[in-house]
C-alpha cells in the first residue's frame, strides 16, 4: 500500500564523514549505511576518493572505499562484467548496476543506495527473497506433455530469435524496484523482471503449457497492474524491456476471449 | 509473526483467472471516447454561450442526444473501471471495497442523473 513518509525508523541521518585524501582528483562518495545489529537509524556516510586510483565504474569505487577506507561497507558483487546482478542498487537515483556503471557518467557527487522500496539487509544489499520466490512461481523452466524426443528438443531459428530480448535478464531486480506498481503492491503484483521472465517462457515453442502460464497470470494483481509506466524499460542496464513483454502478455489474453 | 515460506507468499491465494474483460473493456470504451469526446466537445461548445432555448434544442437533436447518451454511459463505465483500478492501487482491505464502492455508485448516479436530464430535454 501507498506510503507518503518514511518510517520511523528508517528516516536516513548525516552519517560519518571520512578523512579526505590528497591528490588532485578527490571525488565525494555518499553512501546509505544501515547495520541491523546496533539498533540505529540508516545513516549517508560521506567518503573521498582520488580517482587518479581508482578504475572507472562505480563497483571499482567501492571496493576501493572496502578495502581502503572503512571495510565494513557491504555490498553484493561477483562478476563485475554485468552478467551475475549481483551489484544492483540506486545509483545517481538511477537503479542499474555498479559493475557496468561509469562513474564519468555521473555529474557531481556520487550517491549510492540500495535498490529502493525493498527491505534492507545491509547497507547496500536488498533482501530479494520475495523477488526471487515470485520468479519460482512463475514456473521458469520448460513444461512438456509429449514424450521426450530420443534426441533433443527441436526450435526452428525463427523460433528461437523470439526469446531474444528476454533470455539475456540478470535478474538483478533494477525494474521490478523501479516500477511504482511494484512499489505499492509488491505482495500480489509479480512484477516486470517475473513477467519478462514468464514471457520468455511462454512464446518458447518448445513449452507445451502456454495456456496454464496465462491461466496463472490472469489476475487484476499478478499481471494487470502493469499501468505501463515503462520505468522498467529505462531503468534496465541490459537494455531490456519489460513492458514490452508484459504487453505481449496482455496481447495473448485478449486473443483467448476476443 | 507469521511462518510462511517465501513461496507461500509469493503465491498467496493464487490467480483469480480473471481482469482480462477488465483490461478489454478499459481498451475499448478508450477508443470509443477518442471518437465520442471531440464530437461532444464541438457540439457542447456550440451551446455554450448561448441562451436557455438555444441549448434546450441543440441538445434535443437526435444526433447531440444520442452522442451525449452515449458519453454518459461510456465515459461514465471508463470512469467506473479507471477509478477501481487506482483504489486498488493506492488503498488496502475495507477502505479499498468501501472506496471501490463509491466510485462506482457515483458512476451510476452521475450517468443516472445525467440521462434523466437528457430525456427530459429531449422528449
Amino acid at each position: 500500500m501507498v506510503q507518503f513518509t518514511l518510517p520511523k525508523n528508517s528516516k536516513i541521518r548525516t552519517g560519518k564523514t571520512w578523512p579526505k585524501p590528497e591528490g588532485k582528483a578527490i571525488r565525494k562518495f555518499q553512501i546509505y549505511r544501515w547495520n541491523p545489529d546496533d539498533g540505529e537509524n540508516p545513516r549517508v556516510d560521506t567518503y573521498f576518493i582520488d580517482m587518479d586510483l581508482c578504475g572507472p565504474m562505480v563497483l571499482d569505487a567501492l571496493i576501493k572505499i572496502k578495502t581502503e577506507i572503512d571495510p565494513t561497507l557491504t555490498f553484493r558483487r561477483s562478476c563485475r562484467e554485468g552478467i551475475c546482478g549481483s551489484c544492483a542498487m540506486n545509483i545517481d537515483g538511477i537503479n542499474t548496476l555498479a559493475c557496468i556503471y561509469g562513474l564519468d557518467e555521473i555529474k557531481g557527487d556520487v550517491k549510492i543506495y540500495p535498490l529502493p522500496h525493498m527491505s534492507v539487509v545491509k547497507d547496500l544489499i536488498p533482501d530479494l527473497t520475495h523477488f526471487y520466490a515470485q520468479h519460482a512461481s512463475i514456473m521458469p523452466w520448460l513444461e512438456t506433455k509429449t514424450n521426450r524426443p530420443a534426441k533433443e528438443w527441436r526450435q526452428s531459428i525463427d523460433d528461437r530469435s523470439k526469446l531474444d530480448g528476454l533470455y539475456e535478464c540478470v535478474m538483478c531486480a533494477c525494474c521490478s524496484t523501479s516500477c511504482p506498481s511494484y512499489w505499492w503492491n509488491s505482495d500480489r503484483y509479480l512484477g516486470p523482471a517475473a513477467l519478462l521472465h514468464a514471457y520468455r517462457w511462454i512464446i518458447d515453442s518448445r513449452d507445451e503449457a502456454t495456456g496454464e502460464r496465462l491461466d496463472e497470470l490472469e489476475d487484476p494483481f499478478k499481471l494487470y497492474r502493469c499501468h505501463t509506466i515503462m520505468n522498467c524499460a529505462k531503468t534496465c542496464p541490459k537494455g531490456l524491456n519489460p513492458a514490452k513483454a508484459i504487453a505481449e502478455i496482455k496481447k495473448m489474453m485478449v486473443e483467448r476471449v476476443v | 509473526m507469521q511462518y510462511l515460506t517465501p513461496r507461500k507468499s509469493a503465491e498467496g491465494n493464487g490467480s483469480a483467472h480473471t481482469g482480462t474483460e477488465h483490461h478489454w473493456a478499459m481498451t475499448v470504451t478508450a477508443a470509443g471516447l477518442c471518437f465520442l469526446v471531440p464530437i461532444w466537445l464541438y457540439i457542447f461548445g456550440h451551446a455554450l454561450g448561448q441562451s436557455r432555448e438555444v441549448v434546450l434544442t441543440t441538445f434535443a437533436q437526435p444526433f447531440a442526444a444520442i452522442v451525449t447518451a452515449l458519453i454518459l454511459i461510456v465515459g461514465m463505465r471508463h470512469f467506473a473501471m479507471g477509478a477501481t483500478m487506482m483504489i486498488e492501487d493506492y488503498a488496502r482491505g475495507t477502505t479499498r471495497k468501501v472506496l471501490v464502492i463509491g466510485a462506482i455508485s457515483l458512476s451510476w448516479v452521475i450517468a443516472a442523473t445525467g440521462l434523466f436530464a437528457l430525456i427530459r430535454i429531449a422528449l
